[in-house]
């Protein structure tokens, strides 16, 4: 059985039809990207996945079980982390509380023992401590550790929104636009971090982008959707050569030409 | 007095009711459709054109009308001022701010109401061209009080409705209501759109509060009615204004209903079990549209 | 300037930041339990009232400053604790029970209540909280069999074995070592996971939700803690005060204590102390005062609230973050002298309507 899957994925809203019977595979351990023009439906995917928005039809299977109809917070439960592109960070906090917050579903205190503060909770408070540290070394963000995050640069706001998703030791990573309001060194970073979340952490991602530099590099199969459908899903040589895909993208021989 | 009768009674008095809650639920609904806040103090808004209008009829020996439209202009004016001098500064705070601050203000105005030299602590009234005359239909006794506020209620509705919906300045305020930096970059002056949403707000308070008067009498905590209005703004769900004037009626007569056939204390809260109810049904109000942020 | 080089993560997590800190803090705990041989009778007795409406208003705190969900509705708590505390004890309860069990009931109704405010936000949620203390407090009047209505119900001083504490100063020693306790497990909650997520949930609960916080249980957690603070602290206030009818539970203790966290600092269990040492101090401020006022200020009884409601509007229009923002602001200058900036905490505006949420 494939990692994730995605099964004749369906919504509307009002009368516009934002994936029809959207279908796709991923495995695990690899960079699955999901690529498109402006309103296909690659974020609307994401949103239903992380349960914000209600299927209308078909579903979704991660690890063998259906997760179609879970809460929110369920979904992140299960090890499914996500970025957001507008970056959803608690911007009142530090770098390095929004990176503990993530480890939220590996507590195994309750509030009562919180309250006394026993031994346990110590103990568990600590290695959170740790394992965000790790995190703040792998993205170097070390400089930032006590900022808050409001006062931050974009793309250090990014590399956070990044290393909070990791935080959560996640199995299944979503991003969304990572590259977006990135200049070049930063995407460079950027290439680096997927690459080593892929094969040092063994992280399957899922990731929605635009830039076709990062995609081609990167990627082991990519999707390619417009207004909704799905256009093709294969390697990325086959993808990028589509014709459909281009036309996507760039339109058709002579559009420019009429008048 | 047959049941129907008293019935129907019941239920006029508690439209007439209700129109006034429908009004100050008005009030509440244009200042939070424009800035998102909303002014606890309207009911002190009450207050003040209650006693204003008291002071020109008592002691100016004004004629009703006279004082109704000085005292409404008034309280325009003094919304007007309020929201140059102490609420533009807030202008992009968070709203819990702005809430606590109008909340504080309407600890401010009451008291300051009960120390003015003739206004004080105690009960006052004036006469009104209605006073002492109703109707009579069969069994039916119609007070021209009541009849007077719901035909007030319903010309205010009239004016109100043209005025947004034909003028330029109704127009701006919708536009803000809708999306604030489109309307500044279509040549709106927010910041005059707010001072106009203010005044009108309050002129609408002052209205509603010299329109209580001949059923609650005046003094310095009638404004705790106006509390009894935020039920019926949200019943409407706070953005659409004809859901104002029919959650305030809908309110209105529930607790008159209550306050006739239910045992003491069900009137005072039934407007606030009516709420909490529909809130579990329909947490956005009965018109209010669903709202979800956009990620 | 100071730096903090940290060896070990359990540096990180301890209460106290600095040692210094932790000196600090005992010299004014020691302090406050030398003030009964400095102080008379009545000054304790207001300190009293502070320990009790610090109790109430660090448990506002947990759910409007640090969950984000503005209440109004916390004099239901304080009412539902007192009036807890006062049935059980007139028949024959003991104290030490009667007061976890008014904390429960009143952390109970606050789930009950947490449930349906769930789908309720900011503005909806404060009128909805202030529908449910108008509704509580007309069945304190209405249930009379239970309450007494509003006749009111006498309540005799708290006791522990043959120990009764019938004087001011024992109480204050009651009420301040549960100030304390107080403290000490609010900080132990914000420290842990438990408390993150509540903060989580006030910046982002989109972002919260795709962590793994559950909006429900954490929201609902809120409330119940919270309520559980103010009822508490309503049962003290009801032995405090040895009668209590529904007159002294009406809408106007919610703003009180809503003005508490307000004044004293959102956010901050500072802030909550020092929220309700300036609301029980200001009618004393006013009494010293009054003789400086012109005439005609000065017997009316309305100054009070008159300056109470201006002074909350002043904090809001100048320094939103309160008092203990106001005090932070003050050390974080002296720290970074000479290097200071004039604009450090402007805050930053939010204009579109959608970012606000």
């Amino acid at each position: 059985m494939p990692f994730f899957e995605a099964q004749r994925i369906s919504i509307k809203f009002g009368g516009l039809a934002a994936l029809n019977s959207v279908s796709f595979e991923v495995n695990r351990g690899e960079v699955f990207s999901i690529i498109g023009p402006n309103g296909a439906g690659k974020t609307t995917i994401f949103n239903c996945i992380n349960r914000y928005y209600n299927l209308d039809e078909g579903g979704f299977i991660f690890k063998d079980m259906n997760i179609s109809k879970v809460k929110p917070h369920v979904v992140a439960d299960m090890g499914i982390a996500r970025t957001f592109q507008n970056i959803e960070l608690f911007k009142n906090m530090t770098v390095i509380e929004n990176l503990l917050l993530s480890r939220h579903r590996h507590r195994r205190s309750n509030l009562f023992t919180e309250s006394i503060f026993t031994k346990s909770v110590r103990k568990q408070e600590i290695e959170s401590r740790k394992k965000s540290e790790e995190i703040i070394d792998f993205l170097d963000l070390q400089a930032y550790r006590e900022q808050v995050v409001a006062g931050l640069p974009y793309g250090v706001q990014k590399t956070v929104e990044l290393g909070r998703a990791l935080a959560m030791e996640p199995e299944l990573l979503l991003l969304d636009e990572p590259s977006s309001g990135m200049n070049m060194e930063e995407m460079e970073d950027l290439l680096f971090w997927i690459t080593d979340i892929k094969e040092e952490f063994g992280i399957t991602i899922i990731m929605v982008e635009h830039n076709m530099r990062l995609v081609k590099e990167i990627s082991d199969r990519i999707l390619a959707l417009n207004f909704g459908q799905v256009i093709t899903q294969d390697t990325p040589k086959v993808v990028l050569d589509h014709p459909e895909v281009m036309k996507a993208y760039l339109g058709e021989e002579g559009d420019f030409t009429k008048s | 007095m047959s049941f129907l009768s008293e019935i129907l009674q019941t239920i006029l008095s508690g439209i007439a009711t209700g129109c006034i809650y429908g009004l100050v639920a008005l009030g509440f609904v244009l200042i939070y459709k424009a800035t998102e806040v909303v002014n606890f103090a309207q009911g002190e808004m009450m207050v003040l054109g209650a006693f204003l209008a008291y002071t020109f009829i008592t002691f100016l020996d004004l004629p009703y009308w006279v004082a109704l439209l000085l005292a409404t202009a008034s309280l325009g004016i003094f919304g007007m001022l309020l929201e140059r001098v102490v609420l533009r500064s807030l202008i992009g705070e968070p709203v819990f701010s702005i809430v606590m601050l109008t909340i504080g203000l309407g600890i401010f105005i009451r008291s300051v109401v009960s120390m003015v030299p003739s206004w004080g602590t105690e009960t006052h009234g004036f006469k009104t061209p209605f006073a002492d005359k109703a109707l009579r239909y069969g069994e039916l006794f119609v007070s021209w009080e009541h009849l007077a506020i719901i035909l007030l209620t319903v010309a205010l509705i009239i004016i109100i409705f043209f005025f947004f919906r034909f003028t330029r300045i109704g127009v701006a305020m919708r536009a803000t209501a809708q999306n604030q930096l489109a309307a500044v970059y279509m040549g709106i002056s927010v910041n005059r759109v707010f001072s106009h949403t203010w005044t009108i707000s309050a002129a609408l308070g002052g209205f509603a509060g010299i329109l209580l008067s001949p059923i609650t009498f005046v003094h310095m905590n009638m404004g705790f009615i106006g509390l009894r209005a935020l039920p019926a703004a949200m019943l409407g769900g706070f953005e659409s204004i004809p859901g104002a004037i029919a959650g305030g009626i809908i309110i209105g007569v529930t607790e008159s209903v209550a306050g006739v056939y239910l045992p003491a204390g069900w009137k005072d809260i039934a407007a606030y079990i009516i709420l909490i109810l529909v809130l579990i049904i329909r947490p956005e109000g009965l018109f209010g549209i669903q709202k979800k942020k956009k990620v | 300037m100071r730096f903090l080089m940290k060896r070990i993560y359990y540096e990180d997590i301890r209460l106290f930041k600095y040692r210094s800190t932790f000196s600090w803090y005992l010299a004014l705990v020691i302090g406050c339990f030398l003030l009964p041989v400095l102080l008379d009778d009545y000054l304790i007795s207001q300190f009293t009232f502070i320990c009790i409406y610090a109790i109430a208003a660090v448990g506002l705190m947990f759910l409007t400053g640090y969950t984000g969900q503005i209440s109004l509705g916390h004099s239901a708590f304080f009412a539902i604790g007192a009036y807890t505390c006062a049935i059980i004890t007139t028949r024959g309860g003991h104290f030490m029970l009667a007061l976890p069990a008014a904390g429960i009931l009143a952390g109970l109704v606050g789930i009950i209540i947490g449930l349906p405010a769930l789908r309720l936000s900011g503005l909806y949620l404060a009128i909805a909280t202030m529908g449910f203390a108008f509704i509580v407090e007309e069945i304190l009047i209405r249930w009379e069999t239970l309450t007494h209505g509003s006749l009111g119900m006498m309540v005799e001083f708290p006791s522990i074995g043959s120990f009764a504490f019938n004087t001011e100063n024992r109480f204050y020693y009651l009420t301040f070592i549960l100030l304390i306790l107080t403290i000490i497990l609010a900080r132990n909650i914000l420290r842990s996971p438990t408390g993150r997520a509540l903060i989580a949930i006030r910046d982002s609960e989109v972002a919260a939700q795709a962590i793994g916080i559950s909006l429900p249980r954490y929201k609902t957690m809120a409330f119940a803690i919270s309520a559980f603070f103010t009822g508490i602290a309503g049962s003290l206030y009801a032995h405090k005060l040895t009668f209590i009818n529904p007159e002294s539970f009406t809408i106007m203790v919610s703003v009180e204590l809503l003005a508490m966290i307000i004044i004293g600092g959102l956010g901050s269990l500072h802030g909550a102390v020092y929220g309700a040492i300036f609301v029980i101090f200001l009618p004393q401020l006013i009494i010293t005062t009054k003789d400086y006022m012109p005439s005609f200020l000065r017997d009316q009884t309305g100054l009070e609230p008159a300056l109470y409601g201006l002074l909350i509007m002043l904090f809001i229009l100048f320094e939103p973050m309160g008092i203990y923002g106001r005090w932070l602001k003050i050390k974080f200058y002296f720290e970074m002298f000479p290097l200071y900036k004039k604009d450090t905490f402007r805050r930053e505006r939010k204009f579109y309507k959608a970012e606000r949420r």
